[in-house]
């Protein structure tokens, strides 16, 4: 047998570091999805994408305190608004999982994809249980229900820091590219 | 299973995504879906999906894009459930 294979000490000298750079790959491959997002600065609620699949998405967004909406929502005690929260689980659960269907659609010939999409959200259905405050880091997990004919229909539950349940809901879209 | 057949079990279909529901009782042939059903045309998805369960038959794209009265939805229906 090949001594590089039976010697335990290159074991644990190689294993770690192929394990390293799977994982770095595997987040290098999450986030560049990142780059196909439409919105700019103020409006992007994405920091992170952890695991992504045909079937499920799961990303992190941290809220910045110096958001435009808390100056006024509410003066003195900002909460973080309804609508932000529903975009954040939008955003993430329902676009980033739609532009990956559509490249995954496109399959060998991923050039012909620009890059610019235009998503158009149809339908929410969503229901709140916690208050989300300046600074709190949150996490969506959005599965899907279908994709048929470029609409995507997800289930998307936000999650806080302690892994409480911040807001449910159903959530439909169709993505577009122009 | 015959036209009328196929018109009475659409109307269920049809039923949760109409907001005209009274022009669903006078339904015919001829009622177009987004003009006299008022059904919103992000919700042909869904009626399309709702569909292929209950008739248990698979709608491809060019066929959805024929689908605007009642009368297209039921040939496209009467057409996949022959194939």
């Amino acid at each position: 047998m090949d001594k590089w294979i039976v010697d335990p000490c290159r074991w644990r000298r190689t294993l770690p570091l192929t394990k390293i750079l799977f994982i770095y790959d595997l987040k290098k491959t999450y986030n560049d999805i990142l780059d196909h997002l439409p919105y700019k600065s103020s409006f992007r609620f994405v920091d992170n994408i952890s695991s992504l699949s045909k079937d499920e998405v799961e990303g992190e967004y941290t809220l910045k305190e110096n958001s435009f909406f808390y100056e006024d929502h509410f003066p003195g005690h900002p909460v973080t608004p309804g609508v932000i929260i529903t975009e954040i689980m939008a955003q993430i659960g329902v676009v980033v999982l739609g532009i990956y269907l559509i490249l995954q659609e496109q399959g060998d010939k991923p050039a012909s994809f620009d890059g610019k999409v235009f998503p158009l959200l149809t339908a929410i259905d969503v229901s709140f249980s916690k208050m989300v405050l300046p600074g709190e880091k949150v996490t969506v997990i959005s599965k899907k229900q279908y994709f048929r004919f470029n609409k995507l229909k997800c289930s998307v539950q936000m999650l806080n820091a302690s892994k409480e349940l911040v807001a449910k809901g159903i959530f439909s879209g169709f993505i577009k590219q122009r | 299973m015959d036209r009328q057949e196929i018109l009475e079990e659409l109307k269920k279909v049809l039923f949760p995504y109409t907001e005209n529901k009274e022009a669903l009782a006078g339904i015919t042939e001829e009622t177009n879906l987004l003009k006299d059903l008022k059904v919103n045309s992000a919700n042909l998805v869904d009626i399309i999906i709702d569909a292929e369960s209950k008739y248990n038959i698979e709608i491809d794209f060019d066929s959805s894009e024929k689908m605007f009265t009642v009368g297209n939805c039921i040939d496209v229906i009467e057409e996949k459930l022959k194939s």
